[in-house]
């Protein structure tokens, strides 16, 4: 009995996250479809006659100290900020698997040299280096992505390497030499499917530290620059009016919250989705 | 005519054991040798040897007048499809993350086009499969499977499907039942015998079942502590002048 409740809640709760999920998921892509197909203003798109707008039909979350609507700069600033992370997080990604695939299955010392390269990247703290970045190449959300980048890359390295470290012993691999399968070959047929499904995990975990990352830079004016529609700049901008017009800081504050907290629950959907000890059962 | 000659091999682990010391024999073709021992006495060492996984210390090991011993794993590719292995975990042998099929194609992939195979025809990827998996009593639609969805002996039969994909000249079978139950064992067996009258192969096969290698093999050989302390044709194995570890080796079984 206490066996089949505890299925039947854990079902439960899995079936509210993937509800939650899909709302959450519908939700924007409805305010998308609202913006471009009915609204369709230009972000940057300045009218100083209707400056300070509150919430209208016309406008539905009213408009800013240049007379731009704020729902759609919102959603444009999906596109920046989602799409800068996204873009970062691929590039991280693509960077850091085939070298730890590389450093995990030649070991000796090719592990130990790129190991000890992931090691120095890692021990600068992720904020440092983009300031450091912006102070070297000049503000801008290129440099702030190459920052990104340039930390990110070692956690993908590291998970890659201690994944074929446990599978590379195993009798398989051994098979694959025996059937004379390449190395890189081994690396991409034999190895990859061990390592897809935890890249998958961190990297949504990750989505939304990333874009934190790129919302407070921007904040501080080290990453977008106005008039950028990026979240961060957007609060920046609407600093001095957050007494007359809350509004303003609240809403790409909340869409922030709202992202983050998004590719926190995917993170958690996806780790119970590959969950490892189904595999060992199986 | 040997097929693969073995001369003085020797190896000893890091730490400064010797785990092979001086191994000698040949096998011919189409012939079944069988080596004997308990476990941890080298055989599944002596099989990586011989499949250059590991290498040797000393000796030579030669395929077919080739010498394949520490050769770079570049030059030694073309060779392998020669030597194949069926090993004692058959679900370790196989990729979990795979299908059937894709664990079945790899050796073919590497060596289809150098190969002109005598008794199997690829024309597509799942005819090829199925002609593979009937080779070894198996139903063709398990090609589609993931290994955790088929039983001990079905997975063994594949990788047994594996290794004779690309009819290669010896197949090394290092305890290739003994994760089976017994009545697996016996059919296996009953299955490998049969492969090899009919694809012409040479066997090496390692055991601790003094009875399945008697039963497998034409020719004899029986190691303990990484020495082969006996080496007879499989009817003299109760001749009185056997080897007094042979003869222990016996009076185990009875």
């Amino acid at each position: 009995m206490e066996i089949a409740h505890a299925i039947s809640t854990s079902s439960n709760r899995r079936l509210w996250k993937t509800a939650a999920l899909l709302c959450m998921l519908i939700l924007p892509l409805a305010a998308v479809l609202y913006a471009f197909l009915v609204l369709k203003y230009d972000p940057a798109l300045v009218n100083l006659t209707e400056r300070l707008l509150p919430v209208s039909l016309e406008h539905p979350l009213g408009t800013d100290h240049l007379g731009r609507d704020v729902l759609t700069r919102l959603l444009h600033g999906f596109k920046q900020t989602v799409g800068y992370g996204l873009i970062a997080l691929l590039a991280a990604v693509v960077i850091g698997v085939p070298i730890g695939l590389l450093a995990g299955f030649k070991g000796g010392l090719t592990d130990r040299i790129l190991m000890r390269i992931a090691d120095a990247f890692l021990s600068f703290p992720d904020t440092i280096v983009a300031i450091v970045l912006a102070g070297l190449l000049g503000a801008g959300i290129e440099n702030l992505l190459l920052a990104i980048v340039v930390v990110k890359w070692v956690s993908y390295a590291r998970l890659a390497r201690s994944t074929v470290l446990t599978e590379r012993r195993k009798d398989y691999i051994m098979m694959a030499r025996i059937n004379g399968v390449r190395t890189g070959r081994i690396m991409t047929k034999h190895l990859f499917p061990h390592i897809i499904g935890h890249v998958l995990v961190l990297a949504s975990l990750d989505l939304g530290k990333i874009i934190l990352l790129i919302s407070s830079l921007s904040y501080i004016g080290l990453g977008a620059q106005p008039p950028a529609p990026e979240w961060g700049a957007m609060l920046n901008e609407a600093r001095p009016y957050f007494h007359s017009n809350a509004s303003l800081m609240i809403s790409p504050g909340l869409m922030i919250v709202f992202v983050v907290l998004l590719s926190n629950l995917l993170g958690d959907y996806l780790r119970d989705t590959f969950d490892v000890k189904k595999e060992v059962q199986s | 005519m040997s097929l693969l000659e073995v001369k003085n091999v020797c190896k000893t682990y890091d730490s400064g054991a010797a785990v092979l010391q001086d191994i000698n024999f040949t096998i011919g073709k189409k012939q079944c040798v069988g080596l004997v021992g308990e476990s941890g006495c080298g055989k599944s060492t002596l099989a990586r040897c011989l499949l250059n996984i590991e290498p040797i210390d000393r000796g030579s090991i030669v395929l077919g007048g080739t010498p394949l011993h520490n050769k770079k794993e570049r030059s030694l590719r073309p060779y392998r499809r020669h030597i194949q292995a069926v090993l004692q975990n058959p679900s370790a042998a196989l990729n979990p993350k795979l299908k059937i099929i894709d664990s079945l194609m790899d050796p073919y992939l590497q060596f289809g086009e150098q190969t002109e195979l005598k008794h199997f025809r690829y024309t597509n990827k799942q005819d090829f499969a199925s002609q593979l998996l009937e080779a070894v009593e198996l139903p063709a639609e398990l090609a589609d499977r993931y290994p955790h969805e088929l039983s001990g002996g079905q997975k063994q039969r594949v990788t047994i499907a594996r290794a004779i994909s690309i009819e290669p000249a010896i197949i090394i079978l290092d305890e290739p039942t003994s994760s089976l139950d017994v009545l697996s064992q016996a059919s296996v067996l009953r299955l490998l015998d049969g492969l090899r009258e009919q694809l012409g192969l040479s066997y090496l096969f390692i055991s601790h079942d003094l009875a399945a290698v008697h039963m497998m093999s034409q020719h004899m050989m029986v190691m303990r502590d990484g020495v082969i302390v006996d080496q007879f044709d499989k009817e003299e194995l109760f001749a009185a002048d056997r080897h007094p570890y042979t003869q222990e080796l016996i009076s185990m079984f009875e």
